[in-house]
């Protein structure tokens, strides 16, 4: 085990931030702290890296118990959501500081930094002042000063929270190749569900303070082991009491096997997905279903406005009983557009 | 530029305004001072220049001034830090006081300064002396009055920089290794050059110009304790145009310092609220 936290607890005045965590993270392994913002995962990323001090329990870190440690004297590489650049270093300056602070000779300084500038493309942009760059260049930056020395985690805070949409997917994939050509044990903490399916080995989601589930993204996507887990990670919607996701539910314009039947109240195209709200004929007085499916399917099946249809979950699909009074839903947790919430810091 | 008649007349008569107070309030008399200095050409200047009075009292002044504003610089950005960084009670009140000697007369702190450090009656006086070391009516009551009076600008310059800057950077070189010293004098420091560099600066233009509180503490003995500021209030109540000239000479060269100081540190400062 790389890194291994035991009974770790934290509060801000009355506010539970973390709760008797428990977490190993294998070595080498690629792992997303999920969950909604406020939920204690940034706290958790900064107790690891010693920038935060856990009120309860302990980290160890290789081996080596780091509850007591110092941030400048457990090796973590850390990264910020936005970027912290030394403003008055270069390029090279910033990727160098940490070897400069362990007084290595400038020549191996020299080497290194030309080597991480290699690995992050930004070669041509040595001499630069960081205010030179774009968000993604000087997180690409960021990132390579942390691996400068060598660490034995690489720790990341929202490290694409800050970019555009199109930087940050660009981001992720590049992450994702990196972390397999350098292979350091990499944690990162994010509330974009489908960074985290997209990018990570291994998926925690944290909650209220609490780890919610712990496990590879598919495990996690199709067996969600409560509510929260389900909602978080994709789509939902209810049938039957059950959360089920909408892609997964079976629509015909006939009677067949436990279906429920219904009528179709909204028809919503958006791009190849054609998204559909049935008001089921059993239960006129809940939400409607939401059902999802390709817009050729839909053209096959020549759905419509008003039309009469039958709708079941397909066979294994993941679904979770309710048991709260009320549902959440994917649009309470704002799962679609996570870069508009940033993080609450605690400092 | 979509310009109306109206929105014309208010630039201009916001310009006037600005420009009418300037001239009668600083520039008018400023210049004047400069034009009775020179009014007998520059022999007369000359002759003051080297009088040993008027050499003492600059080089008191200059030397209470430079100490003043190292005792400034560094705990003007060790409070500037513990204000910004740390949370602690009596932070407010710290933060509140730190501004006192703007709002104070400087005569209430040169008073002050005498009651606690008097070498007959003063709480902390009477040891001092015995002790060999004489405050009031010498040097180091100079220097305190003056870094007194000039503590907050250094403060009040380092602050809102170290706000900007916030805590990621430092905690970035924590991480990275760095230690506390190092931690600041590697990335802090440089982040705060230019607000400390010019806080320095007007605390130097106002070491150099206090009146006040000086007054009170030193006593004004020619060739003693007269700093630059005092001679000129007293060769300016004396009678006789080689008095007067004296005073003008003096008090034009404290006005070219300060001006001269704070024209560099401008023109070498990038742009306030760029990046640098």
């Amino acid at each position: 085990m790389s890194i291994k936290i035991a009974g770790v607890g934290k509060r801000f005045g009355d506010f539970i931030a973390l709760e008797d965590i428990d977490l190993d993270i294998a070595t080498g392994e690629l792992t997303a702290l999920l969950g909604p913002s406020g939920g204690g995962k940034s706290t958790l990323l900064r107790i690891i890296a010693g920038l935060e001090v856990a009120d309860s329990g302990s980290v160890e870190i290789e081996g080596v118990d780091a509850t007591g440690l110092p941030a400048q004297k457990r090796n973590v590489g850390f990264v910020f959501q936005h970027y912290a650049a030394f403003r008055h270093l270069t390029v090279a300056g910033n990727v160098g500081f940490g070897l400069k602070i362990r007084k290595r000779p400038r020549k191996e300084i020299a080497a290194r930094v030309n080597e991480l500038l290699e690995l992050v493309h930004l070669s041509q942009f040595a001499d630069r002042l960081p205010a030179q760059l774009s968000g993604g260049q000087r997180q690409r930056m960021a990132l390579a000063r942390a691996l400068a020395i060598e660490p034995t985690v690489l720790l990341l805070d929202e490290p694409f929270g800050a970019l555009d949409a199109n930087v940050r997917k660009e981001l992720r994939a590049w992450l994702r190749r990196l972390h397999d050509e350098v292979h350091v044990t990499t944690v990162f903490v994010t509330h974009d569900q489908e960074e985290a399916l997209d990018v990570a080995d291994r998926i925690v989601v944290i909650n209220q303070g609490r780890i919610e589930q712990v496990g590879p993204p598919d495990e996690l996507y199709d067996h969600p082991t409560s509510e929260f887990v389900m909602s978080f990670l994709g789509p939902v919607t209810t049938l039957d009491g059950n959360l089920v996701r909408p892609h997964d539910l079976v629509i015909e314009t006939h009677p067949f096997g436990d279906a429920f039947p219904g009528r179709i109240e909204r028809f919503n195209r958006v791009g190849f997905e054609v998204r559909l709200d049935v008001r089921l004929i059993q239960d006129d007085v809940a939400p409607p279903v939401l059902v999802t499916l390709t817009r050729a399917d839909a053209t096959a099946k020549a759905l419509e406005i008003g039309l009469s249809v039958w709708i079941a979950p397909v066979a294994g699909a993941s679904q979770v009983r309710i048991t709260t009074p009320v549902a959440p839903t994917a649009d309470d947790l704002d799962v679609s557009s996570p870069a508009s919430v940033p993080e609450p810091t605690f400092t | 530029m979509h310009d109306t008649t109206a929105h014309r007349v208010t630039r201009w008569a916001l310009r006037l305004i600005v420009i009418g107070y300037l001239l009668f309030l600083v520039i008018w008399p400023v210049a004047l001072v400069a034009a009775k200095t020179f009014a007998n050409g520059l022999a007369p200047v000359i002759d003051a220049l080297r009088q040993p009075e008027v050499i003492f009292a600059f080089q008191l002044t200059l030397s209470a001034a430079f100490w003043a504003v190292v005792i400034n610089t560094i705990f003007g950005v060790g409070i500037s830090v513990l204000l910004v960084r740390y949370t602690f009670p009596g932070r407010r009140a710290l933060n509140a006081m730190v501004d006192l000697p703007l709002s104070v007369s400087p005569v209430v702190v040169g008073l002050a300064l005498v009651l606690v450090y008097n070498g007959r009656t003063g709480w902390l006086g009477q040891g001092l002396e015995q002790a060999g070391l004489q405050v009031i009516y010498a040097p180091p009551g100079i220097i305190m009055a003056t870094a007194f009076v000039s503590l907050p600008l250094v403060i009040r310059e380092v602050v809102p920089v170290l706000q900007e800057i916030g805590t990621e950077q430092e905690q970035a070189a924590r991480s990275l290794g760095a230690s506390g010293l190092q931690t600041f004098a590697r990335i802090t420091l440089p982040a705060i050059k230019w607000g400390l560099l010019y806080g320095v600066v007007l605390s130097l233009a106002r070491s150099l110009g206090e009146f006040g509180a000086v007054k009170i503490v030193s006593g004004g003995v020619a060739m003693r304790t007269q700093t630059a500021t005092l001679l000129v209030e007293e060769r300016y109540q004396q009678f006789g145009i080689v008095n007067s000239i004296t005073a003008y000479t003096a008090a034009f060269i404290l006005a070219l310092i300060a001006v001269v100081a704070l024209i560099i540190i401008t023109s070498l400062r990038p742009g306030r609220g760029t990046s640098e």
